[in-house]
This record gives C-alpha cells, sequence and structure tokens, in this order.
C-alpha cells in the first residue's frame, strides 16, 4: 500500500479528473477497483466451480458413458470455438493497452473486434446446440438416445440415463458459460460506445480494465471446459 | 507512479502460447496415455490459465498483494471443494 506521497505528486494526481477526493492516489484508485473487480470473480469461481465438482463426481462414477457422449461433441467445432475466444482475449488485452498509451481511436477498433468474435463464438455455439437437438441427444427429452457402446467395450451399451446426466452437465455449464458471454458482449457494447464517445485514456480507464477482467474470466472457464467437455477419452 | 504497460509483442506471445496450447492439448486427446490423458489435458488447461492471469489480467504487474491473496485463497478453497467432495466419493467401498 502506498504512503502518503510527496506534495507534488498530490497535486499533479489531483489534476485527473477522474481521480475521487477518498484516493491518494490514481494507482490506490486503480487498486481498488482491481480488487473489487477480483473479489466479484472468485464468487463467479465458487459458482462455476459448483458444477465442475458436479462434472467430476459424475465423470468418475460414469466414465465410460461420459466417454462415449463426449466423443458425439462436434470436436471440430470446439477447437474453432476455442481459437475464437483466445483471439478475442487478445483484442480486450489490446484495448486495455491501446487506453494505457492514449491510442483512443484503436481502442474502439479492438473493442468491436472483441465483440465480433464473442458473437462468432456464440453463433458456433448454437450450431452445435442445433446438432445436438437435432441428434437427440438433449436430455430430458423423449426421444433422448445415444447410439453405440462405451470405449473398448464393445458388449456394453451406452446407458441413456448416465448419458442424459452428461449432456445435462454439457447443457448447464456451456449454457452459463454462454449466458456470460451475451452478458459480456452486452458490457463490452456499452463499454464501445463510451470509449467512441472518448471516455477512455491513459489518465482513466477502470472500466475498461475491469470488463477486459470479466472477459479474460469467462475465458479461463472455457479453457477448462473445452477438454473436460470434448476431449474425454478422444482416442481409440 | 505509473502502472505497467505490456508490449504488442509480449501479447502477441502470449497468445501465441495460447494458440499452441490448445493444438497441443488436440493433439494430446489422440493420443493414449492411459490414465496420464486427463492429467495432461488439465496441466495444458491449467498453464494456460496461468498465462492469461499473469500477462492479460496484469497481475504479474500489480503491487497489491491483497489482489493476489485473494486469488491465492479462491485457488485454495475451490480445491478444498474438489478435494474433499472426491475424499468422499472415491472411497465409498460400499456402494
Amino acid at each position: 500500500m502506498h504512503t502518503s506521497p510527496p506534495a507534488t505528486v498530490e497535486a499533479e494526481a489531483h489534476e485527473n479528473p477522474a481521480l475521487l477526493h477518498h484516493f491518494a492516489t490514481e494507482e490506490q484508485q486503480r487498486n481498488a477497483a482491481s480488487l473489487g473487480m477480483w473479489v466479484f470473480l472468485i464468487t463467479e469461481i465458487m459458482f462455476f466451480g459448483g458444477m465442475f465438482c458436479a462434472y467430476l463426481v459424475y465423470r468418475y462414477s460414469y466414465f465410460g458413458d461420459f466417454a462415449a457422449a463426449s466423443s458425439s461433441l462436434d470436436l471440430k467445432w470446439g477447437t474453432i470455438n476455442t481459437i475464437v475466444l483466445i483471439g478475442s482475449s487478445l483484442t480486450v488485452a489490446m484495448a486495455v493497452r491501446c487506453a494505457q498509451v492514449g491510442k483512443l481511436k484503436a481502442i474502439v477498433g479492438f473493442l468491436i473486434a472483441t465483440i465480433v468474435l464473442g458473437v462468432a463464438f456464440l453463433g458456433i455455439k448454437g450450431i452445435e446446440y442445433k446438432q445436438k437437438f437435432d441428434e437427440n441427444h438433449v436430455p430430458g427429452l423423449a426421444g433422448f438416445h445415444l447410439e453405440g457402446h462405451v470405449p473398448r467395450h464393445a458388449d456394453i451399451p451406452v446407458n441413456q440415463q448416465h448419458a442424459q446426466i452428461y449432456f445435462s452437465l454439457y447443457f448447464a455449464m456451456t449454457g452459463m458459460h454462454a449466458l456470460h458471454m451475451i452478458i459480456g458482449v452486452g458490457l463490452f457494447a456499452y463499454l464501445t460506445w463510451k470509449a467512441y464517445k472518448g471516455r477512455y485514456g491513459p489518465g482513466y480507464y477502470t472500466p475498461l480494465e475491469n470488463g477486459g477482467l470479466y472477459w479474460h474470466f469467462v475465458d479461463i472457464v472455457w479453457i477448462y471446459l473445452f477438454p473436460l467437455l470434448y476431449l474425454i477419452d478422444r482416442h481409440r | 507512479m505509473s502502472e505497467h504497460i505490456s508490449s504488442v509483442k509480449l501479447y502477441v506471445g502470449i497468445w501465441l502460447a495460447l494458440m499452441a496450447g490448445t493444438m497441443l492439448t488436440v493433439l494430446a486427446a489422440g493420443v493414449d496415455m492411459g490414465p496420464l490423458n486427463p492429467v495432461v489435458a488439465l496441466a495444458i488447461a491449467t498453464t494456460k490459465a496461468v498465462l492469461v492471469v499473469l500477462f492479460f489480467m496484469h497481475v504479474k504487474y500489480t503491487h497489491e498483494k491483497l489482489t493476489k491473496m485473494v486469488i491465492v485463497t479462491a485457488i485454495f478453497f475451490f480445491l478444498i471443494l474438489l478435494g474433499l467432495t472426491m475424499a468422499d466419493y472415491t472411497s465409498r467401498l460400499w456402494t
């Protein structure tokens, strides 16, 4: 933490209209905002954590059925979506950097690129969901059926109820992740508008930084969802 | 005191590493490593997550120790959630 800064620094800092009077320095204000955002993100970790825990318990119990169900997902789309999301994290990081160095026009460009990539991710997710509905792989629907047998056990057919648990977790986890993406796209539309208005620059970009933290967090959730949902026992 | 500004080169480097990790995890999933398959997949995912947290989320450069403590605490309690739950489920010999 900071001790009281020299008078000159304080006088200089107070020239920044974004510096609130109860903070001594810009850095202290930024750190406080960042800490608050991280506290929110740890509640998100515990929120998604509950679902990851449920996934772990059922994967441990019904591994063969989970492996069969996992292999029915479209690996091509899953991989493309991972690449899309990682690309969007880069554009977010670049948008924040542009604010730091004062390239105000480029902020808007990178934010729009982020939104485009975010919407592309959701579109691809939509294609995958459509496939699952077409293949009757949606848990709870009367026609649910997952063909095939447990990997390496040609004599053991897939247990339909266990497969439905896999798809329940699949839709719950990717669905909650997609909801976070939708909120993120809305958030970034707002940030783009403000950036377009010239609100963010080297002196003040806290909303951009914290919006970025949120986006990166959602990216990290996907970084774990991808191998856990798509890549169980792919090798045959 | 001004904040740390990372170079474009670093950001692109991290992005390339994340892309490589994605390719690696897809390739690794196609190789039969027995019980090591999920271990390798999670090791790659965690490496990617750490790169994002340290560089894209600027945790490497923050001077605020409280932020780092909050993050480590969250991971610690998440691992307790997973660890104690699995300690139960993996030791139920009567089922």
